[in-house]
């Protein structure tokens, strides 16, 4: 899908260093992933790691994360960092869950989307216009906003108990409609219980994506999709980033550099919005203190991760949202998937070598060995430690490749109009 | 204009600063005031009496019991307002605070449970614990910035998603917490020992924590060392401009990583209040969200000693007076964040537009001066000629 813009991102000056992931390439590093994960799939017995039910589970933990990190991308291009992405989540929980309860769930997810943009005009208001440090105001406001939705949920819901509304919680809401695609849904399943190599597993992943797949992770495919196009296909979208790249240039060729943060910052937090709105309408159906649980946060993660693009942001949102989803699963697939792990690392150290980076190639097999290691000698994984897992492995993506990511220039920093005179 | 006197020069400079002063107080309390008025909209559109409310929250503030409640919260507070600041001074941003602590407050406890020395020895022991553990985890980030180029918000943030794992790993039975803790189904360390508890003072409203004066001593540490030493003045040159601070010398990349770690260390003193003086271990319920509140602490207090510990204080006030608000008329103690929120959104915003009036009246004042001057010497050429 558009895993292909990644490709875009050149790091100046090392062209040569960096090979393109063109389309090809990406096809077959995920055949060859699927091919690994069967064949580990075979030799221990236990297929769960490409099950439907857990590409299913991956997927819907993946939007709320992929649409807080649209919405961190969408700010950012313009210059904007937005730290305050979870309050906004907040907001869009809230807004979507009292949207759902009293009109319908659709009427929801634009109630949680327009909460969401509310929180987005205050960061820009504060950030834009008065000129605040951006992370200053992106901690206001995420200690302001769960603030209000807390104290307006207290006192909205007094009224509301019989309808199944808590202290800390709304009364629920209708869910949205689940599509599964009926002939091919059935036929993947009989496929995945035979367990062949490789075809019941491809079977697996597939039927994941057609089986009760909800409507709002579509539309997250969807509006990834359309943000690639809006911000790098069209003269809005270069004005857009170009605000974020050079404002002072993109002002001397008559842009609105504010109008143009304003309408990244709010588009950011209608996102992040929406994200949220899929966690209290279709993650649960009722808002509750605490529900995003710095989901916010792993967005903007997930977002730097993929380097400031959108496909690379899909795939973070991907890594976060299959991680998070083992979290919920049995102790002995995570187990399998050191075995994966640790072989994928053998591979990369025989690639190392083939292109004669000794000391890479020393180190990986190190570490390959260590997993090696653990899984004989362990049954299970801590589930403290699955939790933990994106979270270094972004740490050490961002520590291997900071030099190769690269954020907008003028990123975080606070523009005035005219300053470049 | 009139022309320049000499002797008119040090009373202008002397009603400037008065000015100054004037502008720097008037931004919090401006930010405070609108903020009570927000907030008592939002409390009378809810069909509650702002004026009750505040009522109950300033009675409970005025008796001794509640005073001492809200020194003792501010003691922590201060603590981790103070470890924000750090960073901030030199425009590092240690989001991390929260997750800092958390790991520090958790292996302080398990020392504390496992070793017993002398009170003399064991509270040093348990404060450097804390302060080491706080400082290795911080420095994590100082070195991912200053070696990979990490930025330092995005890994605290990483850190602290991090540090909830690590205490979720170490803390299960057998590890840092006892094999059989009772019949209760909350986990947690086993009591520090009778040695490690700090002193408390007994007042009529209950006992006030020693470690009030950890703190009061953190704070002149504080002014001290960034005003009255070189690696203060390093520290604050690298804040305002690193180019200029590389350009005389300084070695930033040291300064990142000293600050971090000393920002962490600070950070690791953060649970200690509650751990040596009222809970006495480690659990899963220990307060969280502690480093979040420092940063608007230190955001409210301008990251200068003296303005964090009214910041403090004025947030230990709103949150232990606000816990009276349920039980005496049925307010929602929820009003109590929403103030704190606007109170920092407010005063950070107060506070630019200040800076940037004062920046405007300056100008003004130079401009002002550079035209009498050429004015007094066009008349002069006059006289002369």
């Amino acid at each position: 899908m558009s895993t292909a813009t990644a490709a875009r991102a050149k790091a100046p000056g090392a062209p040569a260093k960096k090979r393109k992931m063109t389309w090809p390439v990406v096809l077959l590093l995920i055949a060859g992933a699927l091919v690994l994960f069967s064949a580990v799939g075979m030799i221990t017995d236990n297929h769960s790691l490409t099950s439907s039910g857990q590409v299913t589970a991956a997927l819907s933990a993946a939007v709320p994360i992929g649409m807080a990190g649209l919405g961190g991308l969408w700010s950012e291009r313009a210059g904007v960092v937005n730290i305050g992405l979870e309050g906004m989540m907040v907001a869009g929980t809230f807004c979507g869950a009292w949207g759902g309860y009293l009109v319908n769930p659709w009427f929801g997810l634009v109630a949680g989307m327009i909460g969401g943009a509310l929180g987005g005009l205050l960061h820009a208001v504060i950030t834009v216009t008065f000129g605040v440090d951006h992370i200053v105001s992106g901690v206001g406001v995420n200690l302001l906003i769960p603030g209000i939705c807390a104290y307006v949920n207290r006192i909205y819901y007094q009224d509301y108990i019989s309808a199944g509304a808590g202290a800390n919680q709304s009364p629920p809401a209708d869910p949205l409609p689940y599509i599964t695609i009926p002939g091919l849904s059935s036929g993947l399943k009989d496929i995945e219980a035979h367990h062949w190599f490789l075809v019941s597993d491809v079977a697996g992943v597939v039927g994941g994506l057609v089986t009760n797949i909800s409507v709002v992770v579509l539309l997250a495919g969807a509006l990834i999709v359309v943000s690639y196009f809006a911000l790098w296909r069209t003269v809005f979208g270069l004005r857009l980033r170009s605000c974020g790249e050079n404002p002072t240039a993109a002002e001397s060729l008559g842009v609105n550099v504010y109008k143009y943060k304003y309408l990244a910052v709010i588009t950011s937090g209608a996102f992040a919005g929406l994200g949220g709105a899929y966690l209290s309408l279709v993650a649960a159906h009722f808002y509750k203190d605490g529900q995003t649980n710095g989901r916010g946060f792993i967005g903007l993660a997930a977002m730097i991760f993929g380097n400031w693009m959108p496909g690379g942001l899909a795939m973070g949102a991907g890594l976060f949202g299959f991680t998070d989803s083992l979290q919920l699963r049995d102790p002995e697939s995570v187990h399998v998937l050191i075995l994966v792990v640790a072989i994928a690392m053998v591979l990369l150290a025989a690639w190392h070598l083939y292109r004669r980076k000794y000391t890479a190639t020393v180190i990986t097999l190190v570490v390959s060995a260590g997993l090696f290691v653990w899984y004989f000698t362990t049954d299970e994984v801590q589930r403290p430690l699955i939790v933990a897992t994106p979270y270094v492995i972004t740490l050490v993506v961002l520590s291997l490749a900071s030099q190769r990511l690269r954020p907008p220039k003028a990123d975080g920093q606070i523009y005035r109009k005219g300053q470049g005179k | 204009m009139t022309s320049p006197k000499p002797a008119a020069k040090p009373s202008s400079a002397k009603r400037f600063d008065g000015e100054k002063i004037l502008l720097a107080l008037a931004a919090p309390v401006l930010a405070v005031v609108l903020s009570v008025a927000i907030c008592s909209v939002l409390l009378a559109t809810s069909g509650k009496n702002p004026f009750d409310a505040w009522n109950v929250m300033i009675t409970y503030g005025t008796k001794s019991d509640g005073q001492v409640a809200i020194l003792n919260r501010s003691t922590t507070y201060y603590l981790a307002a103070a470890a924000a600041a750090f960073g901030f001074r030199m425009n590092l941003f240690n989001i991390g605070v929260e997750g800092q602590y958390k790991v520090a407050a958790l292996f302080a406890a398990f020392v504390g449970s496992q070793v017993d020395l002398p009170s003399f020895i064991q509270i040093p022991l348990l404060l450097v614990t804390a302060m080491l553990v706080g400082g290795l985890y911080a420095s994590i980030a100082g070195l991912l910035k200053v070696f990979r180029g990490v930025s330092e918000v995005i890994a605290t943030i990483m850190l602290n998603a991090i540090a909830v794992a690590i205490v979720g790993l170490l803390l299960v039975p057998g590890i840092f917490a006892p094999e059989k803790s009772g019949s209760s189904n909350a986990i947690q360390t086993a009591p520090v020992s009778e040695s490690s508890h700090f002193f408390a003072i007994d007042t009529d409203g209950g006992p006030l924590y020693g470690f009030l004066f950890i703190a009061i001593l953190v704070g002149v540490a504080f002014q001290f060392t960034l005003n009255r030493t070189r690696f203060g003045f390093d520290l604050r040159a690298t804040g305002r401009s690193e180019s200029a601070a590389t350009a005389s010398g300084v070695n930033v990349k040291r300064m990142v990583v000293t600050s971090m770690v000393v920002s962490g260390a600070l950070a690791g003193l953060i649970g200690l209040p509650e751990l040596l003086q009222n809970s006495y271990n480690f659990g899963q319920s220990f307060q969280a969200g502690l480093g979040f509140l420092g940063i608007s602490v230190a955001l409210l207090g301008r990251n200068s000693p003296i303005g964090m510990a009214f910041a403090a204080v004025l947030f230990a006030f709103l949150d232990s007076t606000g816990s009276q608000l349920p039980l005496q008329g049925g307010f929602p103690f929820e009003i109590v964040p929403v103030m704190q929120g606007t109170i920092v959104i407010c005063v950070v915003v107060a506070y630019e537009l200040v800076r940037r009036y004062g920046l405007k009246r300056q100008q003004q004042k130079v401009g002002a001066e550079l035209a009498a001057q050429a004015a007094a010497a066009a008349e002069k050429k006059e006289v002369s000629a």
